[in-house]
């Protein structure tokens, strides 16, 4: 495992606030998907190894829990809330309108990889659906049109890059 | 009449223009000084004036948090831990979101309080994994908090010491059950456990004796300890005393959180009034009170029965909009107040689709340890799911219902009620609208709005 110093660091940091090293299964889990991008087969022998536990253990985790994934996905994670109050707003729609604007189907990576598109279970934020997190940010009454450029603004971050 | 005036106790800081989520705002606005209070008294006082504000849990169950004090175990010799419920993950729910993002203080002094009224050594907050930003929040606060001599090893001069560590889960709704989340907690799927005999109160995290509760009702704690327990009990109505806050999503021009004292509104004020009513041209439907897993209700139907109010035995005929909105009303007529996320629906909205909707989060989100839960979950959402993209049959309604009646009281946990609830209650209040869907379903157009 190549870990960055600082994700090493808040590793050794975490463990002690747990009686048991077993509960550091999810925040080491986060803290490798987090530098990695996904958790690989190689972490899960090495999170076993540093919490004393068989691979097993961490495996059934990485498993069950939606957020951890086993393989790559694009630069930028849209996640669509699909639950009762945003589509009653019209989720379903916001949904397509970013699988149109890159070319994917839920699920899947764009062809040019900047992109991974999800229907994901209600943010508790349904006061404003409905609601999108790209990343780690948060977006609030995201209708169709609002889909439209925040894709555009993907875009545009992602020429900025290049 | 006027719908009531809200009474913001919990939210009285949240949106308000220059309200910052640093610990000097909140000690400009008086903050930490019931912590100080309440380590001035025996922690024996302060589970009494807890069990005097008659204050019952925000999480979903309404259970009374000063008899759940009550009943942890504390000659055991074993540390006792408190576990913050920050998962916020019953759908329709969104109060706890903005605690944590806008007011994190006023959290973690609750939660200081509760340890130190139930020799707590070691908090931990179990934050769902989409709030990253709140778990960042949490963490700088609590830091600051540690700073400033309210969180660590020596609160307030006392000696008594106390941390916090923030938790974060993984997109999993069934680490809200309080089980569940311990068994998260202890680095494991988080399987729930069986009561008996594990009663967190008993047997929780760790196996030690455990205090699980919401992030809201930490809050309505640190309230209880500034004004008295006593003058709490007096907020809000018997039995179903202080402030909560309400949620609502869906079809209304304001959606958005509101508090009220708990049972001076009813239904019916609070969407029409408060929310603005239904949008234009459109009319109410239905109405799922409590979060997702609570019973849905019709408009049109009425509720006959009687009530206690004092030593009186009343009657009452309500329609939905009649209904005051607390624990004991909302269960007389057969739901639930639960996590206070309020989910309306009007005339557009196709009831089988909107079932199809929840039952697919349930078909996800069950764990998988219990056959009736599990399976019945599926099933329920590939019927339902077949009848809005399929082909629909008339029989589809009675077979999604003994699919459903075959779950509830069969499991581990209440999960399996929640997800037995809505079939069970979409097809008592719109068993006519599934009989005829095969039929319905041909004449009509293609959703504007898909709900599956
Ligand atoms: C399936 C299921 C999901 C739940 N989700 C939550 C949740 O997201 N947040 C919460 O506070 N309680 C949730 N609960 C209730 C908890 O089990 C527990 O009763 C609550 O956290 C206790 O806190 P309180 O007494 O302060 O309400 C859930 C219960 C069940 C059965
Ligand atoms: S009722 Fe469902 S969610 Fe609860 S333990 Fe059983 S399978 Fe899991
Ligand atoms: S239903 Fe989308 S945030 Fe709750």
């Amino acid at each position: 495992m190549n870990l960055k110093p600082e994700t090493l660091a808040r590793i050794d940091e975490v463990i002690p606030h747990y009686p048991s090293k077993r509960s550091a299964t999810l925040p080491l889990l986060h803290l490798i998907q987090e530098d990695v991008g996904y958790i690989p087969p190689e972490a899960i022998e090495w999170v076993a190894a540093r919490l004393e536990l068989q691979p097993i253990n961490v495996y059934e985790v990485v498993t069950f829990y939606p957020m951890f994934r086993q393989k790559p996905i694009g630069r930028r994670h849209i996640k669509v809330c699909r639950t009762l109050s945003c589509a009653l707003l019209g989720a379903y729609k916001t949904c397509e309108a970013f699988e149109s604007a890159f070319g994917v189907r839920r699920g899947e990576v764009s062809a040019d990889g900047e992109v991974t598109v999800d229907f994901v279970e209600c943010l508790a934020s349904c006061g404003t659906a409905p609601v999108v997190m790209i990343d780690d940010a948060l977006h609030e009454k995201v209708d169709v049109a609002r889909a439209q450029e925040l894709s555009a603004q993907i875009r545009r971050e992602a020429a900025a890059r290049s | 009449m006027p719908a009531p005036a809200q009474r913001r106790i919990i939210f009285q800081h949240i949106d308000e223009p220059g309200y910052t989520n640093d610990l000097a705002c909140y000690l400009r606005h008086g903050g930490y000084s019931s912590l100080r209070k309440a380590v001035a008294r025996k922690p024996e006082e302060l589970i009494d004036e807890v069990k005097k504000s008659g204050l019952r849990g925000r999480g979903g169950a309404g259970f009374p948090c000063g008899v759940k004090w009550g009943l942890v175990d504390r000659k055991s010799g074993k540390p006792i831990y408190l576990v913050v419920n920050a998962d916020e993950s019953e759908p329709g729910t969104f109060k706890d979101r903005y605690i944590i993002h806008q007011d994190p203080h006023q959290l973690i002094e609750g939660i200081m309080i509760t340890c130190f009224a139930n020799n707590v050594k070691q908090a931990y907050i179990y934050i769902r994994g989409e709030f990253p930003e709140g778990a960042r929040i949490l963490e700088k606060a609590i830091a600051e908090a540690r700073a400033g001599g309210f969180v660590g090893p020596n609160i307030l001069g006392t000696g008594y010491g106390c941390e916090i560590y923030v938790h974060r889960g993984a997109g999993a709704y069934i680490c809200g059950e309080e089980t569940g989340l311990i068994e998260s907690l202890e680095g494991k799927r988080p399987y729930p456990r069986i009561k008996p005999p594990y009663f967190p109160a008993v047997l929780g995290l760790y196996q030690c004796p455990t205090i699980v509760n919401n992030v809201e009702t930490l809050c309505h704690v640190k309230t209880i300890v500034d004004i008295g327990g006593e003058a709490y009990s007096k907020i809000g109505t018997p039995n179903n005393t202080g402030t909560r806050i309400l949620c609502v999503s869906g079809h209304v021009q304001r959606p958005g959180y509101y508090e009220y004292e708990v049972g001076k509104i009813t239904l019916g004020e609070l969407l029409n009034e408060v929310c603005g009513g239904p949008l234009p041209g459109r009319r109410f439907k239905a109405v799922i009170p409590g979060g997702s897993s609570a019973k849905i209700l019709r408009f049109g139907e009425r509720f006959k029965g009687k009530r206690k109010i004092g030593n009186d035995l009343v009657d009452y005929d309500w329609g939905v909009e009649d209904v005051p909105m607390d624990f004991d009303c909302l269960a007389m007529i057969g739901t639930m107040g639960g996590s206070g996320g309020v989910i309306v629906m009007d005339d557009s909205v196709d009831i089988v689709a909107a079932l199809a909707n929840i039952n697919e989060f349930y078909a996800h989100e069950s764990c998988g340890q219990c056959t009736p839960c599990r399976e019945g979950s599926l099933w329920m959402k590939k019927i339902s799911a077949r009848m809005v993209h399929g082909e629909a049959r008339t029989e589809d309604g009675a077979l999604l219902k003994s699919v459903a009646d075959q779950i509830a009281g069969r499991t581990i946990c209440a999960f399996g009620e929640a997800c037995s609830w809505p079939t069970q209650s979409f097809l008592a209040k719109f068993g006519d609208e599934f009989k005829a869907y095969p039929e319905s379903r041909k004449s009509a157009a293609a959703p504007a709005v898909p709900l599956a």
